[in-house]
């Protein structure tokens, strides 16, 4: 076709397969030539409001297990919806191979057009490249993996009854958060080298023993402290321990916490990648529709209509504004990208000293591929969000004190706040500002079983109390024997348990 | 690879509707204690014409998670959009602290949070709901006897019977195959012995013998009877019960002057659910409404609730005519409700005394079950009395009494509770 009829297509605000596949030509060719995008193949559907709504609530997986929490969801949204209290977004990506994204029926050709290079192209290359993704998700695996998830969950409902499904599955969702690993955990190593290991301990005390040390006087804290826990180190993933060490569960019920456990995982990179992963959409979608436009295949009024809704994308309504909720992501995000871009091709001296190794680089898509590829939100923000930014942006630190009836303003965007601002704006990323650390800490074997979970506050900050009762009985439920929750390790300092109940 | 576009537009709806039903099932008991404010509420009259379904407030079905409480910590945040902050600037927290007053909700917050929502369910499910614990009055009784009503059906066939129910061709047939199968056997004496003639070395003794023989058989052949009594067949019929589903409702109410509005709304409202009740029950249902004041009248459901009468009481021409209307459109095939509302008075003891009489002499033995519901009256009244009396013998008449609106749904639920079974 040629570059006028595309245009005369594009202008048209309605589309049809053909412009999406016209459209989709030519986009590939310019995420790959001008961005160096290296995505899955795209599988594009076209649905309904009721059918984003369905996808809404299963908060972006392909398919789920049946639960009832998908279904107030849906009620929930559906309501909201219909009020207009809510809209729907244009497209919703998810996390697989083939990449699989939805898009509203409703959608302009600008839009659609908009979608395809934010979450076909962005998206996806995000999903494909990112370290995180790559580590703890299986974009290859996941629609099979729900699909078996599904038909486990209802084999055993079908066999053990929905009630006793569903307490499982209920009491697993509450600690959910609680249930992914962040680091890849040890192999466990083999019986011959723990022998080994142990032989080598024996020799090196032959070898080693003194007779000095028997002079030293034993201290009253060393009896206790002999007494060997259970796990050896805390284990902060909550479910896998349970799975793997509850006394009295079923085979079916270890599955189903797995499953749980599988899923959790699986959202746990899109926790950590808000910023970046929008950032990145964002950032190429403008940039392709921009390259589109100036390659002559876009005329005004499309870029317009384009601007329009980059703009809307991208609004950060201030502090003091109604409309204020919050950091928008998206802006952030593109905001970081797009200055990126400015330094590599026109540095000031203030980006040479803060950013010398981009700075006039002159690769400003190599850069953005790096960073895509290396960072999350945390560590995206503390290593690339440049004074500029935070200029445009005026962002400023405010420090809120239990104690005090004040909040104070502790940083600005000067030369002084720069470094504060960005640090404090990193840790608001960081998992434990929102999820309380809670680890499981001991295990009572010699006694009544009694599960140990320990929480470290950060910042003097204290669990909610008003829902921990509820969670720690459905724990117990789980365990099958008490639990109880401490803080800071201290055995007397006891916030909730279930000891009495049993 | 190219992209691959697949239009989901045209795919089954209702992906969802297995999560739903999961969440029907988790908040049921919620739904069940919402009904009491929904009869209150004025909302079973549009029940009975709603199709949109029914809305209902759910609350507190939450999902715990860990959280930190807000208000304790040392925190730091980044905001956007400064404008006149300096580092060092103070600002006093809201008074009732929390996340900068902002995003928190107050006591009064008008708006609706997570974990109270509204859900809408069809008129059908919300009838389920509604009539859970509910049966209809002594559900084994229907069972047997609101099997009023046989038909005849068509059951094969039999050998005895009478003349008119004789099925021609089939027994035509029996005797046409009869007719054959003797024919045959005849036909092979005869070759047999035609045979046995051909032989020229028979005496001629043997061949008269021989022939006496055959014209025997010829004989016996044509003279095969055309009907034989185990020829014939008749049709058969059997007694099939067949279940009566259209059902009629009398609602009876006194509207005289000592009826005032607030009164008749509770009538209203509990005809109401007895209608809805029973349209759960039969696929068809008819009202009629009958009010009385000294002088009884078959009236359209407007005028029924709607105009103002005034003058004493008198109950009996109300029961008369519904006896009459019975006899006169629903004497069979149907089940028979009926439920009266009044506020007790009645022109003399001797009207409640006839009132009684009719019921247990006549319509009891007609009717499944009569409701009688006194408003509005601390004292017992003379019909109270004397239907009392007849309910003690007769287990298908209910008396109960209603004084504000929100007894409603308990004396209805009193009259329809399941009975442990016997």
């Amino acid at each position: 076709m040629t570059k006028d009829k595309l245009k005369e297509m594009f202008s048209n605000s309605d589309w049809n397969s053909d412009t999406i596949l016209e459209a989709d030509k030519i986009i590939s060719r310019i995420a790959k030539e001008h961005l160096g995008l290296d995505t899955y193949p795209n599988q594009f559907e076209i649905v309904t409001s009721e059918q984003m709504l369905d996808a809404y609530s299963l908060i972006g997986l392909p398919i789920s297990y049946n639960h009832w929490k998908f279904g107030k969801d849906f009620v929930i949204n559906k309501s909201k919806y219909k009020k207009g209290r809510m809209g729907l977004a244009y497209e919703l990506v998810i996390n697989s191979d083939p990449c699989i994204s939805y898009n509203m029926e409703d959608n302009t050709t600008c839009l659609m057009l908009l979608v395809l290079a934010h979450a076909a192209y962005g998206h996806n290359h995000f999903f494909k490249n990112n370290y995180l993704f790559k580590q703890w998700t299986h974009a290859d695996a996941i629609v099979d993996y729900m699909l078996f998830a599904r038909d486990y969950v209802s084999k055993c409902e079908e066999r053990y009854g929905y009630e006793a499904v569903e307490e499982v599955l209920d009491a697993c969702h509450m600690i959910m958060n609680y249930g992914v690993d962040k680091y890849t955990k040890p192999q466990k190593i083999s019986p011959k080298k723990e022998r080994d290991r142990l032989k080598k301990r024996i020799e090196d005390e032959r070898i080693l023993v003194d007779d000095i040390w028997r002079t030293i006087p034993k201290g009253d804290k060393d009896s206790k402290d002999r007494v060997e826990r259970f796990p050896k180190q805390p284990e902060e993933n909550i479910l896998y321990f349970i799975e793997k060490n509850s006394p009295n569960l079923k085979g079916w019920q270890r599955e189903l916490i797995r499953i749980v456990r599988k899923t959790a995982q699986y959202f746990y990179p899109q926790g950590q990648t808000k910023v970046i992963n929008e950032g990145c959409a964002t950032f190429s979608h403008y940039e392709i529709i921009n390259k589109m436009s100036d390659e002559g295949y876009l005329d005004e009024g499309f870029m317009m209509e384009f601007l329009h809704n980059h703009s809307n994308v991208i609004f950060q309504p201030g502090h003091d504004s109604q409309f204020y909720s919050g950091l928008n992501p998206y802006t952030l995000g593109f905001n970081i990208f797009n200055d990126l871009k400015r330094m590599s091709l026109n540095p000031t001296d203030e980006d040479k000293e803060w950013f010398p190794d981009i700075a006039g680089n002159k690769d400003w898509a190599g850069t953005f591929r790096y960073i895509v590829e290396n960072f999350k939100d945390e560590t995206f923000v503390l290593q690339y969000l440049s004074p500029k930014v935070i200029r445009d942006m005026r962002l400023f630190e405010i420090t809120d004190n239990e104690d005090s009836r004040y909040y104070e303003i502790t940083s600005i965007h000067n030369k002084n706040g720069y470094k504060q601002v960005r640090k404090s704006l990193s840790d608001t990323y960081n998992r434990s500002t929102y999820y309380p650390d809670i680890q499981v800490y001991d295990v009572d074997f010699d006694g009544d079983r009694t599960l140990t979970l320990n929480y470290t506050p950060i910042n003097n900050k204290q669990i909610d109390s008003g829902n921990i009762d509820i969670i720690i009985s459905n724990i117990s439920r789980l365990w099958g024997f008490p639990v109880t929750l401490i803080e800071s390790e201290n055995a007397e300092d006891i916030l909730s348990t279930t000891k009495g109940i049993f | 690879m190219g992209i691959n576009i697949v239009d989901k537009r045209n795919n089954p709806k209702g992906k969802s509707s297995p999560n739903r039903q999961k969440l029907l099932k988790r908040i049921s008991h919620k739904i069940k204690k919402a009904i009491p404010d929904i009869v209150k509420n004025n909302n079973v009259k549009d029940l009975t014409s709603s199709k949109k379904g029914v809305k209902i407030p759910v609350k507190g079905i939450n999902e715990p998670q860990f959280g930190y409480d807000g208000k304790s910590g040392n925190k730091k945040r980044v905001h956007p959009g400064n404008k006149e902050y300096s580092p060092g600037d103070k600002v006093r927290k809201p008074p009732s602290g929390g996340e900068g007053g902002r995003g928190q909700k107050g006591s009064n917050d008008p708006t609706v949070s997570e974990d109270e929502f509204t859900i809408t369910i069809s008129r059908e499910e919300f009838l389920d709901y509604f009539f859970d614990d509910l049966e209809l009055p002594d559900m084994i009784k229907k069972h047997l006897n609101s099997v009023v009503d046989f038909k005849q059906k068509r059951a094969g066939f039999s050998n005895a019977g009478t003349p008119n129910r004789l099925n021609v061709v089939k027994s035509y047939k029996n005797s046409m195959s009869r007719q054959m199968a003797t024919g045959i056997f005849f036909d092979k004496k005869i070759k047999e012995i035609e045979e046995k003639l051909k032989d020229k070395s028979l005496s001629s003794e043997q061949v008269d013998k021989l022939t006496k023989e055959l014209d025997k058989y010829k004989k016996m052949k044509v003279s095969v009877n055309f009907m034989e009594e185990v020829d014939l067949q008749y049709n058969n019929f059997e007694k099939f019960p067949i279940p009566v589903t259209s059902a009629v409702m009398f609602c009876i109410m006194d509207v005289s002057a000592s009826m005032g509005e607030r009164e008749k709304d509770i009538a209203k409202r509990f005809f109401m659910l007895l209608y809805l009740f029973l349209t759960k029950q039969y696929e068809r249902i008819e009202i009629v409404f009958i009010r009385h004041h000294t002088q009884a009248k078959e009236v359209d459901e407007d005028e029924f609730f709607n105009s103002r009468e005034s003058g004493g009481t008198i109950v009996l021409p109300s029961l008369q005519m519904m006896d009459k209307i019975i006899e006169d459109r629903y004497s069979s095939d149907w089940n028979i409700y009926a439920a009266q509302a009044s506020d007790g008075d009645v022109w003399n003891t001797n009207d409640a005394l006839d009132c009684a009489n009719i019921l247990k002499d006549k319509l009891l033995k007609q009717i499944q079950y009569m409701i009688y519901i006194e408003i509005g009256r601390d004292r017992r009244s003379d019909l109270w009395e004397a239907y009392g009396v007849v309910s003690e013998n007769k287990p298908n008449l209910k008396c109960g009494r209603i004084n504000d609106n929100s007894e409603i749904w308990d004396v209805f639920k009193d009259f329809f509770k399941k009975r442990v079974a016997v």
